[in-house]
């Protein structure tokens, strides 16, 4: 693989998110920078930490009282942070894709799963009905499902969890974007179903040569299946880490959370707690 | 302490029928911990409803502490049962304060010296009298979970069911509430059945452990034996393979279990 900082596909520039509360404003993203290229790329940090809202602040998905500011966030050439909405929708499917946590959620609850693939190329290519079925199906077999002709039919309340997070990826697909954000995409899999999504994920990223970011509590998932790791807290980068050099993490943060993990091997008396400091929170700050 | 023998739970009926548990025996001595891990629809919280009474129509034999269960609960058994749900978003009501929350549970059991009882359930938990008077929409998850385990404890239960306990929670504050559970068995002597999808959860906290696959066991073991990674049965094999984080070539060799 081709070094993924000498050509970023994404280019993030102190990028912030802030949520106006009648309780004042909390800062949800605080002044982050980082690229990806065609690479994995993985955002790990507990709840609250701001992994979220960065993948939905690069779409432009922030929730209504969200308030995104970047000195730069580009594209492929494309100004995310001062586009209009056109060019917004343009982007998102086309060349940025999503992939929500809980298929159960995300999917649409009246409409067969193959007609909602379908419906996602329409959106995005002039092509007929009949076209977008046949690139549905297609899809299907590329997401590894088995008899797709009888699944195209299905509604999403007959699937299983994890055939619903392949009918999300092959949605995700069939427009063939440059980039996924996966947030979460297997937090709801059992652990085998899991790694078989992943496993999927990965070998169209490799074959497809696209950029894609992870978003994920679980840091061990995280190192194991990605290039690089974010580690985020209290909505800033504490670290960057090659992820097989996890085990070599130096921030304390990242160290107490890799501690406070039961392992199988290991014995069963206390766990280490993780001891949180407020100097963490002003780190890294504007103009680090 | 808990002798389950035959287990089996059922579903629906005629051909909608789902043999949910089939066939599951297991004992656990006063004092023990034991694990039931195993994938979504293994069956293994079926188990745990099941002695806890929350699951009508089972088959089989189930005792706890010597005494026979029958279809219905006495109220007096649930004085020495108790369960800690998964979701502690879910198991608190959300217009009851702490103090509702916790006085429900002795008022049922006709138990004296509410506020002592309520304040030391909380100094136990690792939360002061200041928590009293909240809201569970005002507690943080962990906070949430430390209450739903004081409201098991209050009774002074000898038996606790723990439903995935952890699994709602962040992994630092999933560290702390598993050094509470810890603690408060090696305080009290209680005896934990808990039930996890997370193999080092369930390594960390039992001395048992029962792998569940399609409602029956696939095998029984010690921690111990998990430990050293050597688990007689395919199917924990590849649930080990699989805690231990991505590894394409493994995946490639997964297998489904019938």
């Amino acid at each position: 693989m081709t070094d993924p900082r000498s050509k970023p596909l994404l280019k993030v520039r102190n990028l912030s998110v802030n949520f106006t509360t009648p309780r004042g404003v909390v800062e949800a993203v605080r002044n982050i920078s980082f690229d990806v290229g065609q690479e994995r790329l993985g955002i790990v940090g507990e709840s609250g930490s701001g992994k979220s809202q960065t993948g939905r602040a690069i779409l432009g998905l922030t929730h209504g009282r969200g308030k995104v500011t970047a000195d730069e966030m580009t594209f492929d050439g494309i100004d995310l942070a001062q586009a209009d909405t056109a060019t917004m929708r343009a982007v998102r499917g086309d060349r940025i894709s999503m992939i929500m946590q809980d298929p159960r959620y995300s999917l649409n609850p009246v409409m067969t799963v193959g007609e909602q693939i379908a419906e996602a190329y329409l959106a995005h290519s002039n092509a007929g009905r009949r076209e977008a079925k046949r690139r549905a199906l297609e899809m299907l077999v590329t997401v590894r499902i088995r008899e797709p002709e009888k699944v195209y039919n299905l509604y999403p309340h007959e699937v299983s969890g994890g055939m619903g997070q392949r009918i999300m990826i092959a949605m995700m697909l069939i427009p063939d974007p440059d980039m996924i954000i996966a947030d979460e995409p297997t937090s709801a899999l059992d652990v085998t179903v899991q790694l078989q999504v992943l496993a999927l994920l990965d070998d169209m990223v490799r074959e497809r040569g696209m950029g894609l970011i992870l978003i994920s509590h679980d840091l061990q998932l995280v190192a194991s299946f990605c290039d690089r790791v974010l580690v985020m807290y209290g909505g800033q980068i504490m670290e960057t880490l090659d992820a097989d050099k996890l085990n070599e993490a130096q921030h304390p943060y990242t160290r107490g959370l890799l501690n406070c993990l039961p392992t199988i091997e290991g014995t069963s008396g206390e766990l280490p707690v993780l001891e949180r400091d407020p100097a963490w929170m002003n780190i890294g700050g504007g103009d680090a | 302490m808990i002798r389950i023998e035959g287990l089996g739970v059922i579903f629906g009926k005629g051909a909608r029928a789902v043999h949910a548990v089939r066939d599951v025996s297991f004992s656990v001595d006063a004092g023990e911990s034991f694990g039931l891990v195993g994938e979504s629809g293994s069956g293994k919280s079926t188990v745990l409803r099941a002695i806890a009474g929350l699951t009508p129509g089972w088959t089989g034999g189930m005792q706890v502490d010597g005494i026979a269960l029958g279809p219905k609960r006495e109220t007096a058994f649930h004085k020495h049962l108790q369960m800690v749900f998964q979701d502690p978003y879910g198991s608190l009501h959300p217009r009851h304060t702490v103090n509702d929350i916790l006085s429900e549970p002795l008022i049922i059991h006709k138990m004296d010296q509410h506020e002592t009882r309520i304040l030391a359930a909380l100094d136990e938990v690792g939360l002061g009298a200041s928590f009293r008077f909240r809201y569970p929409h005002q507690l943080s998850g962990g906070q949430r979970q430390r209450i739903a385990i004081a409201r098991a404890l209050i009774l002074e239960p000898r038996v606790v069911l723990l439903d995935e306990p952890t699994s709602a929670l962040d992994v630092s504050v999933q560290a702390e509430i598993l050094n509470l559970l810890v603690r408060l068995r090696e305080d009290r002597g209680l005896t934990y059945v808990m039930v996890s999808h997370n193999l080092a959860v369930v390594a960390h906290l039992c001395e048992r452990i029962a792998v569940m696959n399609r409602g029956q066991f696939v095998e029984e073991m010690t921690a111990g034996q998990l430990r050293a990674g050597k688990p007689a049965h395919g199917y924990t094999s590849q649930l080990l393979t699989a805690s231990k984080g991505y590894d394409r070539e493994a995946i490639a060799a997964f297998v489904e279990f019938e």
